[in-house]
């Protein structure tokens, strides 16, 4: 008879009686602190098993960037960015994850085709970071890729969906500026997106930021070969 | 976000119902979030493709379960003084094992849905099962019952999804539907557009609960069995 309309808030009977016996403060420790250790037990095991797959994930992407970039070069060197010096070798007792890595592509007849730099600058949301190839002879971008953004969908992330934007890099010519859509004339100038002014932005201030910063490296490297 | 502020009251407890019941209701007549309104920061947050919407949901519904089944085995050593921090611990541990997973096997899909991964934890649908059924009830009917609310969970993420991908960008997972001359609704894929959807949604349901009432109204002088059945 009481089978109502289920989706009714049923009316909460208090409990019969659970007698609320006093529990001891150490009774409750020890059932947080035993939880808590199962859950660390859990999440060391959790974090060890994906670990592998997860760096592999990173290093896969960062390759993928990389080829990308470069236009598919034969293959590829990476730099580390010691005091201010570029060189092949990581030096004893550096952690090579925490220096800043820059990339140098070779084609097929052994020369190297350009440099592959990644840098990152804040957006309009969020840091955008990004890599972009580089040929130090012509001064000439080679490709750009946006590797994380938190833009806004449908109008800051074409910084890296909209594939004119992203195609007008290669062949460009550094120190780069922005200019209004469809205004571009020059090999310097990149058309800007409509509604992502600042996002579009600071793609081209990052990269303008990172050469004038790593360019004295690669000069130096380059000319050391 | 106001997710943690639900009443565990607004949902029914166990008493009489069936496992087909304890199942079947979070489906659709007691859909977490679109009769009960709960878990609404991911369902607006993330549904701006199929995709995301998905794995949102798979993500979701393994913490669900995982949580109630877990929960539920433990309750009765859990002191009622501090099952709501218990709780949290085991639900926190299952959205960091969730994050580790999705990282290293979608890991393009993980960097789209950013923050909200973690912000499962305080995913209102969660904690409420927990107090409202898990911490009450034995493994097997809790994990029935998180079954239940995870799928509504998903239905109600894919229906966003589908309708905010769909108009926003023209696509369905990805593949484009109206070829290249089809210029996308962007509204639908930003903050507003999952408003839209949202109430568009809600107001679907209304109405159709309410045209079902009424049925149920013109059936009653047949007696009380088509009534009940209708329901």
């Amino acid at each position: 008879m009481n089978d109502g309309d289920a989706t009714r808030v049923t009316a909460e009977v208090p409990a019969p009686a659970q007698e609320p016996a006093e529990v001891s403060a150490s009774r409750l420790l020890a059932t947080l602190g035993l939880g808590g250790a199962v859950a660390g037990v859990l999440l060391v095991i959790a974090f060890g098993v994906t670990l592998p797959k997860i760096e592999a994930n990173r290093a896969h992407a960062r390759h993928l960037a990389v080829q990308e970039v470069l236009k598919a070069p034969e293959r590829y060197d990476t730099l580390y960015l010691v005091n201010g010096a570029l060189t092949k070798k990581v030096p004893d007792g550096t952690d090579p994850k925490k220096l800043e890595q820059v990339y140098l592509g070779y084609g097929a007849n052994g020369r190297p085709v350009g440099f592959a730099v990644v840098a990152a600058e804040p957006g309009f949301q969020d840091t955008i970071r990004l890599i972009f190839g580089y040929d130090l002879k012509t001064k000439q971008l080679l490709g750009m890729k946006v590797l994380e953004s938190k833009e806004t969908p449908g109008l800051g992330d074409k910084i890296e969906k909209d594939p004119a934007f992203v195609a007008q890099f290669a062949g460009a010519e550094a120190p780069l500026v922005g200019v209004k859509k469809g205004k571009r004339a020059k090999p310097t100038e990149v058309d800007m997106i409509t509604g992502a002014t600042i996002s579009s932005r600071t793609v081209i201030r990052t990269i303008n930021n990172a050469l004038v910063r790593l360019g004295p490296a690669l000069d130096a490297y380059q000319a050391e070969k | 976000m106001p997710e943690l502020s639900c009443h565990a009251s607004m949902m029914t407890t166990s008493k009489g119902t069936s496992p087909r019941q304890d199942l079947t209701k979070g489906f659709w007549r007691e859909n977490p979030v679109l009769i009960h309104l709960l878990g609404l920061c991911p369902t607006l947050a993330v549904t701006n493709s199929v995709a995301n919407s998905i794995v949102m949901g798979i993500a979701t519904f393994f913490v669900l379960v995982s949580s109630s089944l877990f929960v539920s085995t433990v309750r009765r050593w859990v002191p009622n003084e501090i099952r709501i921090a218990t709780y949290i611990l085991i639900i926190a541990t299952f959205v960091t094992v969730a994050e580790f997973a999705l990282q290293a096997l979608v890991p393009d899909i993980y960097k789209a849905l950013g923050p909200f991964v973690a912000l499962i934890v305080v995913n209102c649908i969660i904690l409420g099962r927990q107090e409202a059924f898990a911490g009450k009830n034995p493994a097997g009917r809790s994990v029935l019952d998180a079954v239940g609310m995870g799928g509504g969970f998903m239905i109600a993420l894919l229906i966003m999804g589908s309708v905010r991908e769909v108009l926003g960008s023209g696509t369905f997972l990805g593949v484009s539907l109206f070829g290249p001359r089809y210029e996308p609704w962007v509204i639908f894929v930003l903050p507003p557009g999952g408003f839209f959807t949202l109430a568009f949604v809600l107001l679907t349901i209304a109405w159709w609960k309410e045209r079902q009432a009424a049925r149920v109204k013109a059936a009653e002088p047949h007696g009380l069995a088509a009534a009940e059945r209708a329901a």
